[in-house]
């Protein structure tokens, strides 16, 4: 085991720049999510750290050892691809002891640590199968014995789960959760699903073209986004978004409303500034109520557990989620009240404005 | 709507009839001249005139028995399995190796090597058959087995290239990041991971190549001279010159010399069906 930091690493593929400057500190032992957009550096982070592309400038380490040139066979590391890249031609044992055989392990420590890596994973009746004869969730299970069986200091997922049905995912979510409880090996897991992020990782790094956004623990950014990139992308449905003006007594709408703040923020009145609110910290009150967002009701969508409303408000449309059931009906007219000590303000820059 | 269903119901088994006759036709028509070879090869020259379509006696085997004993036929035979084996071989090694740096490796140079491969295969060789004798005259090559092999495989190679580079590219790129990780060499991976799953792509690149350069009488009768270096179908001339007669001799002589090409295309075919990449990517 062993913890990796990451120091101003810059990536270009010729004169477009992918990374621009990332500096990250992982924990021995830590289970990280690279999280973001498509597009957004996170997957080429992870592949420099697992040695498969060049690191245009800055410093990887791995322990307390530079890999920057270390070729990715010596830095210690197992890796899970997306498409898991299982060698179709080996079984199942054939695939999870290719590394040991590469490493000259004996037969008899190759088989013990195959049967170890096999009856953890459930795969023990499987190892004389081919890839090509299992299931998608077997495949993946195969992937991280293959990873499991090298005992390496880290281990790099890249978007594992992303080819495996909804019921699956949330199945194998818990089991590599469970198994990094296990082996406590450092992890570096890279997806684009934010729920992914919140319920696997211990630390968050946001990303967001080639930069990082924020790093913490997942309740840390959901309860205070550094910025409106964050704050928008962390949280399912996403946190509503309103535009106004600061003035004495809140932030005035343009319609008129006025939003009280529950912190006096160190802004001058009259600067521009967003409010933000997460669905389920709006309450659906009656329509005029002082204080509120005038709405009027879109969709509404109950999933059973609770109830998801669009309504139409200033600024497009807003998203509540109410844990009661509702008897609301579309082009109802409403007020949305925002929960004290619930909200954020951004400043016309996106960033945070600092508590007051 | 019953009259509908009706009349649609027979028409695609009338099709479907149609095709099997056309097919059973077309194999009759193919292995017809085969299985006349066959036969004649076990009947005598009276027999053949006599006899043609008649089975013969499978046991008499001297039209074999002559060919191989009293001929050049097994000098020819193993002439023509050296070119041959060597030839593939080569081909199939260097334009492996080919393929895989031109689908692999990201250079400017890439795609030149590339073309320049496929340019060989717009330019048929016999073309330049003067400059290549004089080529091979002076690198002391002529009247050799040398001479047909490079010859072979300087015209397989494009075609090989272009399959393999083709299928290469096709598999996916993190099999091979995969292997870099489990610690495997570049020479390591191209053996173990990328040749096992490339071996339809092989299997074609062989047979393809292999029929032509077995059957090839063209450059044989150019380059060869000496006896001991020709090759079967420069062979069976020679041979039917002696023996213009003896057509149960030459059919032996053409059953021998087809055997081993068909088995060849027997054994590979099945790489052909075997989808080797199933279970690679979801």
């Amino acid at each position: 085991m062993a913890n990796v930091s990451i120091r101003n690493i810059r990536k270009s593929f010729g004169p477009v720049a992918i990374i621009k400057g990332v500096n990250v500190d992982i924990e021995d032992g830590e289970f990280v999510i690279l999280v973001g957009p498509s597009g957004c550096g996170k997957s080429t982070l992870l592949r420099m750290i697992a040695g498969l592309e060049d690191i245009t400038d800055g410093e990887i380490r791995i322990g307390p050892r530079v890999v920057n040139d270390v070729p990715p066979k010596d830095r210690d590391i197992a890796m899970v691809f997306q498409s898991y890249a299982l060698y179709p031609h080996m079984t199942v044992a054939e695939n999870m002891a290719f590394s040991l055989k590469l490493k000259g392990a004996s037969q008899a420590e190759q088989k013990k640590r195959i049967q170890d890596a096999a009856s953890s994973l459930g795969l023990l009746p499987l190892l004389d199968r081919y890839p090509r004869q299992l299931s998608g969730g077997q495949r993946q299970r195969v992937a991280m014995g293959r990873a499991i069986v090298r005992d390496p200091q880290v281990f790099l997922f890249d978007e594992p789960l992303s080819n495996l049905d909804a019921k699956l995912r949330v199945q194998m979510r818990t089991e590599i959760k469970e198994l990094h409880q296990r082996l406590k090996t450092t992890t570096v897991y890279v997806t684009h699903d934010q729920i992914e992020a919140m319920t696997m990782a211990d630390k968050i790094v946001v990303m967001h073209d080639g930069i990082v956004e924020q790093i913490g623990a997942p309740l840390d950014l959901y309860d205070r986004p550094a910025n409106l990139f964050v704050a928008g992308f962390i949280g399912s449905p996403a946190m509503n978004f309103l535009d106004g003006t600061l003035e004495e007594g809140g932030l005035r709408l343009p319609s008129g409303a006025l939003l009280p703040l529950d912190r006096r923020p160190p802004l001058q009145a009259g600067a521009k500034a967003t409010y933000g609110v997460r669905p389920e910290h709006l309450e659906i009150v009656a329509a005029g109520t002082a204080g509120t967002i005038p709405a009027t009701v879109a969709v509404v969508e109950p999933t059973g557990s609770d109830t998801t409303v669009i309504v139409k408000a200033e600024g497009g449309n807003l998203t509540v989620v109410v844990r009661d059931r509702v008897s609301l009906k579309p082009s109802d007219p409403v007020g949305l009240k925002p929960m004290a000590r619930q909200t954020h303000l951004f400043d016309e820059h996106g960033q945070r404005v600092a508590d007051a | 709507m019953t009259t509908m269903t009706e009349s649609a119901q027979p028409r695609p088994i009338s099709f479907a009839f149609l095709a099997q006759i056309i097919l059973i036709m077309n194999s009759f028509i193919m292995l017809y001249p085969v299985v006349v070879m066959v036969f004649s090869a076990f009947k005598t020259t009276g027999e053949i005139f006599e006899h043609p379509f008649a089975l013969p006696d499978f046991t008499q085997v001297q039209n074999f028995a002559r060919v191989l004993g009293e001929t050049s036929m097994p000098t020819y035979f193993v002439n023509s399995i050296i070119v041959t084996g060597a030839s593939i071989i080569l081909i199939l090694v260097l334009g492996t190796m080919a393929g895989y740096a031109v689908a692999r490796y990201e250079s400017r140079t890439n795609t030149f090597i590339l073309l320049f491969f496929l340019a060989g295969l717009m330019l048929p060789l016999k073309l330049a058959v003067i400059p290549l004798f004089i080529l091979l005259r002076d690198l002391n090559l002529l009247d050799s087995r040398w001479s047909l092999i490079v010859t072979y495989t300087a015209i397989g190679l494009p075609s090989a290239v272009f399959i393999m580079a083709g299928f290469l590219r096709s598999l996916p790129a993190e099999l091979e990041d995969a292997a870099r990780i489990d610690g495997a060499s570049e020479p390591r991976i191209m053996w173990s991971v990328m040749l096992p799953l490339a071996r339809p792509p092989m299997a074609i690149a062989a047979i393809q190549n292999a029929v032509p350069i077995w059957n090839d009488f063209f450059f044989p009768l150019v380059f060869i001279q000496t006896d001991s270096a020709k090759t079967l179908p420069q062979g069976l001339t020679t041979f039917m010159g002696e023996y213009t007669t003896d057509w149960g001799m030459l059919f032996a002589g053409l059953t021998i010399a087809a055997a081993p090409i068909t088995l060849l295309y027997i054994a590979l075919s099945r790489q052909f069906i075997q989808g080797m990449t199933a279970g690679a990517v979801k």
